[in-house]
């Protein structure tokens, strides 16, 4: 099976797509983006967390063919150059406040931290632990996570 | 393994009658993980996310008419006014990443007897509107569920809408689970007040093989609540709702808790829902 979609602004084709996988392997194993996190494949973990026409999904729950002919856009598609001054306010914000520890949560955390702010530019710290409710850090940084969100916020 | 891509109703009905053994696919919060986990290997996935007959809603006569692949962000977007209930127990399901892809049709379809949006079908007295090449037909949700994850829905049909009365009463829900988000329930509580028809609607979640009503602690509290003066329920009627709750449930020991807790459970879940909902038909605490 065929799949084309539109991801981080670009057309892309993948070929030979078994149709029973999901969306984060065609983007992981057959497009070359890594960004997006594999780990639970049932939605607990939100590692996986994509844009899929606008709104924030988990990409292992998305069938391939489901993606087929709309827009994604993934953690590597945020930051309009590379370079740290390029990244999104989100990713510096992230830095800044040392809300990485081993760093596999955060591509996903990044994703819902931008579709938050972009929804609320202001939330309350209960939204934000709402807004991020399906995204887990296994190294427990949330503190720094809500730090870095509010910081982006301000940013 | 196909992928079956119709794009509209007619063609996915067609698509379902020549695969009655392809497994719809909405949200995919559900039917992907028993894939990425190798549990089911269906000959067809029937992709329904084309279809955008399935995502509207409306009013049809006197009753709301909701496609089945309105998500749940949708209905508490869209839909909080319309269907109270099940939208609060909308913000019970999952995460918000979950919540932008799942649908009620997909709930249904599952037919869990944990699924989040049961208890608030039931206790609104919903209808489940299923359609085959063969025709429509529309089953109260009361009938729907058969077993654990069995529905009287045959193999050749999909489930297009649910409908609920367009103007609903009073209607809360509440759940237990280990977390607010991504949990399965422990159990859940709907209930439904009409003060015009002074009827009560009931849903038990994930304490019995399927969904279910508590019919005589719903007949007890109609006969009891002061409809007319709205005072205090009397302390000794809410006790004896939660009892009767709790003993219309058929729950079972298992991992997320024993059949003890939930019956517990079950009457607490059933006295706070009556407060809540006491105090929003204006009813003293």
């Amino acid at each position: 099976m065929r799949v084309t979609c539109v991801v981080n602004g670009e057309t892309r084709q993948a070929d030979d797509v078994w149709p029973g996988e999901s969306l984060l392997y065609v983007l992981r194993e057959r497009l070359g983006l890594p960004g997006a996190k594999n780990a639970c494949e049932q939605g607990e973990c939100g590692s996986c967390t994509v844009y899929l026409d606008g709104l924030p999904v988990c990409a292992c729950l998305v069938a391939a063919g489901q993606a087929d002919g709309r827009t994604i856009t993934t953690v590597e598609g945020l930051a309009p150059g590379t370079g740290e001054e390029q990244l999104d306010r989100v990713q510096r914000a992230f830095l800044a406040t040392g809300a990485v520890q081993c760093g596999f949560c955060t591509p996903g955390l990044i994703v819902a931290v931008h579709d938050l702010l972009a929804r609320d530019p202001a939330p309350t710290d209960p939204d934000i632990r709402e807004a991020l409710a399906g995204n887990l850090c296994r190294c427990t940084g949330y503190e720094k996570i809500m730090e870095a969100v509010r910081l982006a916020a301000t940013s | 393994m196909e992928f079956l891509r119709p794009s509209d109703w007619d063609e996915a009905l067609a698509a379902k009658a020549a695969h009655p053994d392809a497994m719809p696919i909405a949200g995919g919060t559900d039917v992907m993980v028993d894939l990425n986990f190798d549990r089911s290997r269906p000959t067809a996935l029937l992709d329904l996310t084309r279809v955008t007959a399935l995502t509207d809603w409306g009013t049809d006569g006197d009753l709301l008419r909701v496609g089945a692949g309105v998500t749940y962000r949708r209905l508490i977007d869209e839909l909080a006014g319309r269907v109270p209930g099940l939208a609060l127990a909308s913000r019970t399901v999952g995460s918000p990443q979950i919540r932008n892809r799942a649908t009620v049709g997909g709930n249904l379809g599952s037919a869990s007897p944990a699924g989040d949006a049961h208890p608030a079908l039931l206790a609104a007295g919903a209808l489940v509107e299923l359609a085959s090449t063969r025709g429509t037909r529309r089953v109260p949700v009361t009938e729907f569920f058969v077993g654990p994850k069995r529905s009287v829905k045959t193999p050749d049909e999909l489930i297009a809408a649910f409908l609920v009365p367009a103007r609903p009463g009073v209607e809360q829900f509440a759940k237990v689970g280990t977390r607010n988000a991504m949990v399965i329930a422990v159990c859940s509580f709907a209930l439904a007040l009409d003060p015009q028809t002074r009827a009560v609607g009931t849903g038990i979640g994930s304490a019995g093989p399927t969904p279910l009503r508590a019919t005589e602690a719903a007949e007890f509290l109609a006969a009891e609540l002061p409809w007319e003066t709205r005072g205090a329920v009397p302390a000794a009627v809410r006790a004896r709702f939660g009892e009767l709750v709790g003993a219309a449930a058929r729950p079972i020991d298992d991992v997320r808790g024993s059949a003890d807790y939930r019956r517990h459970a079950l009457a607490v879940l059933a006295r706070r829902t009556l407060a809540w909902a006491w105090t929003d038909l204006g009813g003293a605490a």
